[in-house]
């Protein structure tokens, strides 16, 4: 999209009738949402014994995540804040219960009742503020408390959102850990424009899981001229606040001759003007100095 | 909506305690059938808040599960009794009506079957 529809309007008045059927209509979107939503079902890492699970789609707009979720086997529960996108969901007669409601306002969910979450293109609109009375922290402050409380224990968060900047996805880590979520991002395709996809994968409670690797370029064995043999899955994981930080020791032994030749070297490497190394390089100088 | 929705759903108004359970006023009660997954609806057992789905099946014209939640002997071997939990949580459908809040009193509108929970500013 050339412009980002939450710099447009508040998505209940983006998402009006004509923008919802167009949404809805188009078949690209249909297509992208739908491998967005297999993909986040993925990594929510549901166990696989074949009993369906109940889960919510936070931002399910017209339910193209939703109908995925019941291609899958499960039940779920969506939430959307346009009239208009549900009014769709309902027409095209979706399996899952519907809310009208705004996340930012906390979910009103009991405790422990959801078995896993997902939202696809849905959470960056969080941190606009679209009323004045809005405070972007603390609408992602409820909707994050309130997540947290609803999902039973070792059920997992994913969203896939498109942060328009690196402040606002660290905006929505730094909501989503002050909540007591643990987890990862998970990038796919990092070094794609076009296909690089990031989902936000939280878990709740102690359960230690391993956060899977975002896909890359060779996944697909299509060939790009830029993939190069060190290309990584890109995996950033959140540290708990409450583990220890690292402290660097300062070094007491001073900065060697060593040290500066090595600094001058790297200097140079950059293409810096560095004076040459002689005998006086990182000599004693006199106390004067 | 569905009385598995509304078993979760609780009254989000700032300052509420008791927001939970949400009373309902059916308007209008449709009923559509949903394929019956036994290991589904023991799954979801331990999650629901027995009374109130209880009163809230009764509030939609469905008078047949048993006051007391049963315990895991039923749930194990009585199929007609999980075939009642089924058609309670899954295939009665609120289409027209309202949830009130028990604590404060407040009305939120259903519509089409979609439960209208947005706060106000002041309900915040």
């Amino acid at each position: 999209m050339a412009n980002r529809p939450e710099l447009l309007a508040p998505p209940e008045i983006f998402y009006d009738e004509t923008e919802a059927r167009k949404y809805t209509s188009s078949s690209r979107i249909v297509d992208i949402q739908a491998k967005l939503s297999e993909r986040a079902l993925e990594l929510l890492a549901l166990p696989e014994d074949g009993v369906p699970r109940f889960l919510l789609d936070i931002g399910c707009g017209s339910g193209l995540s939703g109908e995925t979720i019941s291609e899958n086997g499960h039940h779920w529960l969506g939430l959307d804040i346009s009239a208009s996108m549900l009014n769709v969901a309902v027409e095209r007669e979706v399996e899952g219960d519907l809310l009208l409601g705004d996340m930012g306002q906390g979910l009103g969910l009991r405790p422990g009742v959801i078995d896993g979450a997902i939202s696809i293109s849905a959470v960056q609109w969080l941190c606009n503020a679209d009323k004045s009375s809005h405070e972007p922290r603390l609408r992602l402050k409820a909707f994050f408390g309130s997540l947290y409380r609803c999902l039973s224990r070792g059920a997992r968060a994913v969203f896939q959102v498109y942060p328009e900047n690196i402040k606002q996805r660290e905006l929505i880590l730094r909501q989503a850990l002050q909540a007591g979520f643990g987890g990862g991002l998970v990038v796919d395709y990092p070094h794609s424009t076009k296909k690089r996809k990031e989902f936000l994968v939280l878990t709740c409670g102690s359960v230690q899981t391993s956060i899977q690797t975002g896909k890359n370029e060779h996944d697909e064995g299509c060939s790009e001229d830029d993939s190069s043999e060190d290309e990584e899955s890109g995996m950033v994981s959140m540290s708990d606040r409450n583990r220890p930080k690292k402290r660097q020791k300062p070094n007491k032994e001073g900065k060697s001759r060593e040290w500066m030749l090595r600094k001058k070297e790297q200097s140079r490497r950059k293409g810096n003007d560095v004076p040459a190394d002689s005998k006086y390089t990182g000599r004693k100088r006199k106390s004067r100095f | 909506m569905r009385l598995i929705t509304h078993n979760m759903l609780s009254c989000n108004i700032k300052g509420v305690t008791n927001g939970f359970p949400l009373r309902i006023e059916a308007g209008n009660v449709i009923e559509k059938e949903v394929d019956f997954n036994p290991d589904f609806i023991r799954h979801m057992f331990a999650k629901l808040e027995w009374k109130a789905l209880v009163e809230g099946a009764r509030s939609m014209g469905y008078a047949e599960l048993p006051e007391d939640s049963p315990d895991a002997a039923v749930l194990e071997s009585d199929e007609s009794f999980l075939k009642k939990l089924h058609h309670a949580l899954l295939e009665l459908h609120l289409e027209e009506g309202a949830l009130v809040c028990p604590e404060t009193g407040r009305k939120f509108p259903v519509n089409k079957g979609i439960p209208n929970m947005l706060l106000h500013e002041d309900e915040v």
